[in-house]
């Protein structure tokens, strides 16, 4: 589905409607980072999707990637900090830089662990530009245990190509069926297979449980399919989304429904109190959402951190960078790239 | 202009504003009877009041539970089979007069 969007970028002003730092700050929460467990990289824009709710506003028409210099130097950053457990690589479609293979390798015989944020079609559609293949992507995440965490948006065809594009919850289900006969999502705990929703458009995700148990339902009666667990996770009103929400007139509407959602207990564990996000030039942030917008790298001292002047000091003393977006991260049961925060 | 101004349908406790403790105990019972999870799931009683807000004809509830709907994860499918559950039982409910009809011929020798 080509809805062919500019890259809408917004700024960090906190507008007096939708003050987050204040909502949290009342909540009696003091909104600090706490650790950082997790080392979450944007390796690449590319990627041979482009869906309607793409926070990244990721596409085959996209050229930004990590070059190997950065790299590099994430796995000196795994080496160093060995309190760094997961490295969580994301993009676009992750696997579609020429470096990602090496990256799990290295990462790997470090001995992190690895998540990838895997979309399943590219498998079956390769490289949109090269024309590479990607069948041997199932055999290489078996190889490496590699946790493939896949967007699924439902058990059926209709909010799936609604979002993701037509066929490709069909495509998704072929190369779900591949993972599985590697071993992925059947009870293997170092094969884990984990699916992603999201609600089709503005309206807050429904329980994770009560979803999950559907989807191994469903999944399992019509196509034989099994995986780990479901992340539930909201729809941050940022890029592609934002755009939308606009078009249908529904941004203040679906923001109202947010911050009304807001949940102390979400907000204590919102997940850039625990994690960092590189992009693809090596600069970091405090989330991949706040990658997606302008002017929202970490600063400390005066100074953007980045991966080349990388100081664990410094990253945990980084004042996060809240927006107006962050209400998304803390609606009814919260939101973070590992599904509901609290329920 | 139209008689329904969807943004009413926020402004629902306001009723409230005259004979409050009647509307708070209404409120009490609407909401633990359809908004939590019971002998029927959540999802259930939100496709249950899909079907009634259509054959009650009410907008402001067709708007509310379409999303309720949604957020208990029914899906579009789902949800229109509810309102044809709605719509053959309005219909069979119409068609089920036509005995009284034949009743009413019957006393008038027509039948
Ligand atoms: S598959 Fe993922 S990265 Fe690619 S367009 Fe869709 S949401 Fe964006
Ligand atoms: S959007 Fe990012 S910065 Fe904001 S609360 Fe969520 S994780 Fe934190």
């Amino acid at each position: 589905m080509s809805q062919s969007t500019s890259v809408e970028k917004i700024s960090n002003k906190n507008s007096h409607k939708y003050n987050f730092v204040d909502k949290f700050k009342r909540s009696g929460l003091k909104p600090n980072p706490l650790t950082v467990e997790t080392l979450q990289v944007n390796v690449t824009k590319l990627c041979n999707q482009t869906c309607v709710h793409c926070h990244v506003d990721a596409s085959p028409k996209r050229k930004e990637q990590l070059n190997i210099d950065g790299v590099n130097r994430c796995i000196e950053i795994l080496k160093e900090h060995p309190s760094i457990k997961n490295l969580d690589l994301t993009g676009g479609a992750p696997e579609l830089n020429p470096h990602f293979d090496y990256f799990v390798e290295e990462a790997k015989k470090l001995g992190v662990h690895v998540m990838v944020r895997h979309n399943l079609t590219v498998t079956l559609d390769g490289n949109p530009v090269t024309g590479e293949e990607k069948t041997y992507l199932p055999d290489f995440f078996a190889e490496h245990k590699v946790e493939v965490i896949s967007s699924l948006p439902y058990y059926q065809e209709y909010f799936t190509d609604k979002q993701r594009g037509k066929g490709v919850f069909e495509k998704s289900i072929e190369s779900i069926k591949m993972l599985n006969s590697r071993g992925f999502g059947n009870g293997n705990s170092e094969l884990m297979l984990n699916f992603v929703y999201n609600p089709a458009g503005a309206y807050l995700p429904p329980s994770q449980e009560q979803l999950e148990i559907d989807f191994k339902k469903e999944l399992h009666n019509k196509y034989g399919i099994t995986f780990n667990k479901l992340f539930a996770i909201t729809n941050i009103p940022i890029n592609r989304f934002r755009t939308q929400l606009l078009k249908i007139g529904a941004y203040e509407e679906y923001m109202e429904k947010l911050v009304n959602a807001f949940n102390p207990a979400a907000a204590e564990g919102i997940m850039c109190r625990n994690l960092i996000s590189v992009d693809h030039d090596g600069k970091i942030y405090d989330c991949d959402f706040n990658q997606q917008m302008m002017n929202m790298e970490v600063e400390v001292d005066g100074e953007p951190l980045t991966i080349f002047n990388f100081n664990m000091e410094k990253a945990l003393k980084r004042k996060i960078r809240f927006g107006p977006h962050c209400f998304g991260c803390t609606a009814g049961a919260g939101s973070s790239c590992g599904g509901t925060i609290s329920e | 202009m139209s008689y329904y101004d969807p943004s009413d349908l926020k402004r629902f406790a306001e009723v409230g504003k005259f004979s409050k403790e009647l509307m708070d105990k209404f409120f009490e019972y609407y909401n633990s009877a359809v908004g939590e999870d019971g002998a029927l799931t959540k999802r259930e009683k939100s496709l249950i009041a899909l079907a009634v807000a259509h054959t009650e004809q009410c907008p402001y509830c067709i708007d509310a539970y379409t999303t309720q709907c949604l957020e208990s994860g029914a899906d579009p499918e789902q949800m229109t089979e509810a309102v044809h559950v709605a719509a053959s039982m309005s219909a069979g409910i119409k068609l089920i007069h036509a005995l009284q009809m034949q009743n009413s011929l019957k006393k008038k020798g027509a039948l």
